[in-house]
């Protein structure tokens, strides 16, 4: 599925890493460790395409992800360090759009029950008026909407979660992973996930 | 991909009417300039007639500056925009509808109030109807040609500053144009000439921008 090649990334004048090669298959989990600045955001931003690796490549099926562009994100969903919620608009609101922009079908009634099973309260309250933590779940939230989606890429996916939704975020990578998905994820705890093949990039 | 545009300007107005303010600060911003002009030069009617046009011009050129520096600059800061470069649909049909919500919020008010303007500098009304048409046909160029500056200054540190620098420059022959066009009217003349460029203008900065648009943000998201 995943293929990345030799990549080396340099930023600000420091390498990162250098000749970085690895595969992933569906039904694999990945999970990216370092210390904080070790290179993990930077290479989720690569194999998604944000970022350009100094050398080397990423192949999604086989093809380089530069020429594929929209081709290879529509199958990726990408949660980022920032959450990508707009503070003005209601979760609700704000999960519309992004399944929308992800070329995904949403109905407002979709987008209110994902919500509630990430526990976020029902009423339509703008996210500011939310905390940190029931943000990243509004972010999370993505992630049930998006089963079809073979790929994804987590960025600190456990980041500001409580204990509960820790474990309904790994439940769900799991279950996702178990059936065909693919899954690559950065954290610099030792979360668990139940999940078949884990493996492991250590970077730094 | 339709879908997509559609969610975006639906998404932007929708932040708009959220948060009244930033669009009314442009609005009052355009009002303000147009009438410190009689205040600085005196109340002369002809003079005042002759400078009509190029000063309700020029501040609406600045006032469509004023937000441009915002226009990437929020998404990019709370992550949507990361988003929008790993959509589903071309990253330029995803710009030019951000566009198009940015003329909307902030072109389409200052065509709708130049009449009042106008009427403070006496301009005779028969000249209402070119004067709009005019920032009609203009004001979208400006948003186009100042989206690509606020792309490529995106995160830079005084961003503000170089993007005048680098968009202003180009606003010049829609201003000439626009501008122009008035004139002429004011002078009994057809401005048809003027206002037809401004429309071919417009066709080109509609074709060409949002790709360019698309690229720099690309560039400068690295």
């Amino acid at each position: 599925m995943l293929e990345a090649s030799n990549l080396d990334c340099l930023r600000g004048g420091r390498t990162l890493f250098r000749g970085l090669s690895f595969s992933l298959q569906g039904g694999e989990l990945l999970r990216i460790a370092g210390a904080n600045g070790s290179g993990k955001t930077s290479l989720l931003k690569i194999l998604c395409g944000l970022l350009t690796p100094d050398a080397g490549e990423v192949r999604w099926q086989g093809a380089p992800i530069r020429q594929l562009r929209e081709d290879y994100s529509r199958h990726l969903v990408y949660l980022g360090h920032a959450p990508a919620v707009k503070d003005d608009l209601t979760a609700a609101e704000n999960l519309t759009v992004a399944c929308t922009l992800a070329g995904r079908k949403a109905s407002p009634q979709d987008a209110q029950t994902a919500l509630e099973r990430y526990g976020l309260p029902a009423d339509a309250v703008a996210v500011r008026r939310l905390s940190q933590g029931q943000r990243r779940r509004a972010a999370l939230a993505r992630l049930l909407l998006s089963a079809d989606a073979p790929l994804w890429l987590l960025d600190e996916p456990f980041a500001a979660l409580d204990a509960a939704a820790a474990r309904f975020t790994e439940e769900l990578i799991a279950s996702h992973v178990a059936q065909g998905g693919a899954a690559i994820y950065t954290t610099h705890q030792d979360a668990n996930i139940g999940a078949a093949v884990l493996r492991v990039v250590e970077l730094g | 991909m339709i879908a997509a545009a559609r969610a975006i300007v639906r998404r932007d107005l929708l932040l708009a009417l959220r948060r009244p303010g930033d669009v009314g600060t442009a609005l009052l911003f355009f009002v303000i300039v147009a009438s410190l002009f009689p205040l600085g030069i005196g109340a002369e009617p002809n003079l005042l007639r002759a400078v009509a046009p190029g000063v309700i011009w020029v501040a609406a050129l600045l006032s469509s500056m004023l937000s441009l520096s915002r226009l990437f600059a929020a998404d990019h800061a709370d992550g949507t925009l990361e988003q929008m470069l790993l959509g589903a649909a071309p990253l330029g049909v995803v710009v030019a509808a951000k566009v198009l919500a940015h003329w909307l919020i902030s072109g389409l008010p200052l065509v709708a109030i130049a009449p009042l303007i106008a009427l403070q500098y006496d301009l005779p009304a028969s000249l209402y109807g070119t004067l709009a048409v005019s920032l009609l046909l203009g004001t979208p160029v400006l948003s186009l040609i100042g989206a690509i500056g606020a792309a490529l200054t995106l995160g830079l540190r005084g961003g503000g500053v170089l993007l005048a620098l680098l968009v202003l420059p180009l606003y010049v022959p829609v201003l000439i144009m626009g501008a122009g066009g008035v004139d002429m009217a004011a002078a009994g003349l057809s401005p048809q000439g003027q206002l037809q460029l401004l429309a071919a203008l417009l066709v080109v900065a509609a074709a060409f921008a949002p790709w360019a648009i698309a690229a720099a943000l690309r560039i400068s998201t690295e």
